[in-house]
């Protein structure tokens, strides 16, 4: 019975290993942090790092350690924002909800194609044959990157550009990351401007290649009385933090790219 | 221990540096030398973990083998028993870092884990056997000293690629050749460098 002896010897080499292991890990027990743990359950867990740190443990464990304020977490909302405030022993945090916004209307009506693209169908391959089929370089090209990239259904291609269900967005920033072209950012649900071009080019340039295109006349720089549009490389910008929301620009803009957005 | 001795260890420890590293020389552990190399700090702490457990993996290895495996014949086992023994030894050297050693812990973070499916560890205690075989007089000590003389070969041929990677990122590389493909063209031409260590270990222990 040869075979019997190997088999013992590696069975007892194993069991040691695992009895030793065993107790080892008895003896030199690292006390977990309770609260990590508690914070990380109550976390949607879909690790999406809009947080900013690496997935649910990781944000969780900073909260603990209080390095983090509770209420960076997107996807879980203001509930979730409230049980972590609870765990933590800081009472209710008041949390911003944020959504994507995309910055272009370069619609199938708004702009041309330059040329007949017949490649795969994704933004970030046809973004590197000459910059895409849109007439506008800094354009929606239209073929869903966005769209796959959310895992909440809230992105849906109309008329050749991007549109995003404010109501279903979660803010979790993979949209804005899978964009070759840079349209989508992050910014507060609230009565607010929204600038809906990304074009840098000179007002001719823009005039030439979208209906809707900003062409960085100052108007609504101008008209605007709580300081929040700057024009800045022939495109208005709004600060989110100042803008009152009131309607004055999207009134001025000559080529009403400004829409408001009603908020919750 | 005599003069003899000392000048016998001497040349083990200088040849696994240089003329039989594990990495340049017998191409073993080369996923951590491509994949961790990227920045100096974090191959430097790859490679102390991974010197510290080649030390202690040949230290238990090595009396099993002679022990117990010849002894009953079953030296064809070699390769099971030592892959249970390391994976085992890497996690308990995880386990006390935690509790003893917290900083270490956290700058080792990943890579002490994955030190388990380091080939040239587990090529470390294999290999040193084939010498023992050999050669008698290649016992418990010379094992130990070979396999401290590999972890720092693992080392020096770790911080040296880091540093021709940290220097490759400054230099305009043909987009072809961007990324990994020059990452291994480098490789190699560390790896023909080390080939002109050849025959000078003998000469200075000899």
């Amino acid at each position: 019975m040869n075979i019997v002896i190997p088999i013992v010897i590696v069975g007892v080499i194993g069991l040691l290993a695992g009895v030793v292991l065993a107790v080892a890990s008895i003896v030199m027990a690292v006390p977990k942090d309770e609260k990590a743990e508690a914070l990380e359950a109550v976390l949607p867990g879909a690790n999406c790092g809009a947080c900013g740190y690496s997935g649910c443990p990781g944000y969780a464990a900073a909260m603990a350690k209080g390095e983090a304020q509770p209420g960076l977490c997107s996807p879980g909302g203001p509930a979730v924002a409230a049980q972590c405030g609870e765990i933590l022993g800081s009472g209710a945090v008041e949390m911003e909800r944020k959504a994507a916004f995309i910055h272009c209307m370069g619609s199938a009506d708004n702009t041309t194609e330059k040329m007949a693209y017949d490649g795969l169908k994704s933004c970030t391959a046809a973004s590197l044959l000459n910059g895409g089929a849109s007439s506008c370089r800094f354009g929606c090209l239209g073929l869903g990157d966005c769209a796959a990239a959310c895992d909440y259904g809230a992105i849906e291609i109309c008329n050749g550009v991007a549109v995003i269900h404010e109501e279903k967005c979660v803010a979790c920033g993979k949209c804005a990351a899978a964009c070759p072209k840079g349209l989508i950012r992050l910014a507060p649900v609230k009565p607010m401007a929204v600038v809906r071009c990304s074009s840098c080019d000179k007002g001719k340039d823009v005039m030439a290649a979208c209906k809707v295109g900003c062409i960085g006349c100052m108007k609504c720089q101008k008209i605007c009385e709580a300081g929040a549009i700057t024009v800045k490389n022939a495109l208005a910008q709004v600060d989110p933090t100042k803008c009152t929301g009131c309607g004055k620009c999207a009134e001025a803009c000559p080529r009403h790219v400004i829409t408001m957005s009603a908020g919750e | 221990m005599d003069a003899q001795m000392i000048r016998s260890l001497v040349a083990i420890f200088l040849a696994a540096i240089l003329t039989e590293n594990y990495v340049l020389n017998k191409f073993l552990g080369i996923c951590p030398f491509l994949g961790v190399s990227k920045k100096l700090d974090t191959a430097l702490g790859m490679s102390c973990a991974v010197t510290v457990v080649m030390v202690i993996a040949t230290a238990v290895t090595w009396p099993i083998y002679t022990y117990i495996l010849v002894s009953n014949g079953l030296e064809y086992l070699q390769t099971l028993v030592f892959i249970l023994v390391i994976a085992a030894l890497v996690q308990l050297l995880e386990t006390a870092l935690k509790k003893y050693m917290p900083p270490l812990y956290n700058s080792l973070g990943i890579y002490l884990p994955l030190i388990t499916t380091n080939c040239a560890v587990l090529g470390v205690t294999m290999l040193v056997l084939e010498k023992g075989a050999a050669d008698p007089s290649f016992g418990y000590v010379q094992s130990l000293v070979n396999a401290f003389g590999s972890g720092i070969g693992f080392l020096v041929a770790m911080l040296l690629f880091a540093g021709v990677r940290e220097r490759l990122e400054d230099c305009d590389i043909p987009e072809m050749f961007r990324g990994l493909p020059i990452t291994l063209v480098a490789a190699s031409l560390v790896a023909v460098s080390f080939l002109g260590f050849n025959g000078v270990v003998d000469r200075l222990a000899g």
